[in-house]
């Protein structure tokens, strides 16, 4: 086992990580905007061309985030997904009732199946960003992956 | 939360530890008010109850965006000039009642307001309120990025590390910094906020 100085970690405020709360911050950007777009027509049918094409973008933005996530060694783990399944609840409740005021308001088909894709994007872009900001100032267990 | 036990934060030596406030990142005894509130708020939008909407958007939002306004423009600059040791213990009462309250007010005064305006037929293209609302909801837009992408997950982060038995005082410093940053810029948004909706309840 290995005490020598070699071992002590790097300060938590001056270690450097991929940009995972930043590419998180810019999902949920993109699908609030595209959220903006569609709400500014109810109650009219919304056109859905530029609100897909940014849920796609933040859809892909989530996917670059985790992918970047999960190749981050040493990491605290046990502490990301201990506050990023309770931050999951709390988000998922919330999404869903927004997701309850769009079904009560008759929205149906594809702008209601793209309003929940974007709702499930918000669901985990927000537990992720705050998971990611908790854990990267804590230390790391002894397990090195998720 | 199961973790989210009763712990000491804040200095470290030992006669401070004995002082020290101690911190729920969640406070567990908000939760039914939470939940008591977001039932309400589910109710007013199932019943679509005119009353209980309007008061679900005007209390929330005003609450919203008060103490946005009181904590941004002066709890933020006051913290800034407090010693070590008690902007340390000021943080580690205010901010876990924050991680309940802003959240559950901003989710109730959103969810009511939309489903008020549509009642009202301020979303109908025809209204003189639309597009007022349409620049509303840039508006909390932008705060909804800054507020649940940035300072949300600056608040926890303090927390947590101030549950630590020895906090960082960097990582605290950078942490709050960042909250009080944003909640200045949040704040100032939120007159945004009050010419609008003063705006589209006269027009």
């Amino acid at each position: 086992m290995s005490a020598g100085p070699a071992a002590v970690p790097a300060p938590a405020i001056s270690r450097r990580f991929p940009p995972v709360a930043e590419l998180t911050t810019a999902s949920l950007a993109l699908v609030v905007v595209g959220g903006v777009l569609m709400a500014s027509y109810a109650p009219r049918r919304p056109p859905l061309g530029v609100p897909a094409a940014l849920a796609v973008g933040g859809a892909v933005l989530l996917l670059a985030s985790g992918y970047l996530l999960t190749r981050v060694r040493p990491f605290a783990w046990d502490r990301f997904l201990l506050v990023f399944r309770w931050a999951l609840l709390a988000y998922v409740i919330s999404a869903g009732m927004i997701g309850f005021a769009f079904v009560k308001d008759h929205i149906r088909g594809a702008p209601l199946a793209l309003v929940l894709v974007m709702l499930v994007i918000y669901a985990l872009d927000v537990p992720l960003v705050i998971a990611f900001t908790v854990a990267r100032y804590s230390s790391p267990a002894s397990h090195a992956g998720p | 939360m199961t973790d989210v036990g009763n712990v000491q934060a804040g200095a470290v030596s030992t006669a401070q530890v004995a002082a020290r406030p101690t911190i729920q990142v969640v406070p567990l005894k908000g939760l039914p008010i939470v939940a008591a509130v977001v039932v309400f708020v589910i109710a007013a939008i199932a019943g679509n109850w005119l009353w209980a909407l309007t008061f679900c958007h005007v209390a929330g939002g005003a609450l919203w965006t008060a103490i946005d306004l009181f904590v941004g423009l002066i709890v933020g600059p006051i913290l800034g000039r407090l010693s070590l040791p008690a902007r340390a213990e000021f943080t580690a009462r205010f901010m876990p009642k924050m991680v309940l309250l802003m959240p559950t007010l901003v989710l109730m005064t959103l969810a009511a307001g939309f489903q008020l305006a549509l009642k009202l037929g301020n979303l109908s293209p025809a209204s003189p309120n639309h597009s007022w609302l349409v620049v509303s909801y840039c508006v909390v837009g932008v705060m909804a990025v800054i507020a649940l992408g940035v300072l949300e997950p600056a608040n926890i982060a303090v927390l947590f590390e101030m549950r630590k038995p020895e906090p960082d005082g960097a990582v605290i410093a950078t942490l709050m910094r960042r909250f009080v940053l944003t909640a200045g810029i949040t704040g100032v948004m939120q007159v945004a906020t009050l010419i609008i909706m003063t705006r589209v309840a006269t027009q």
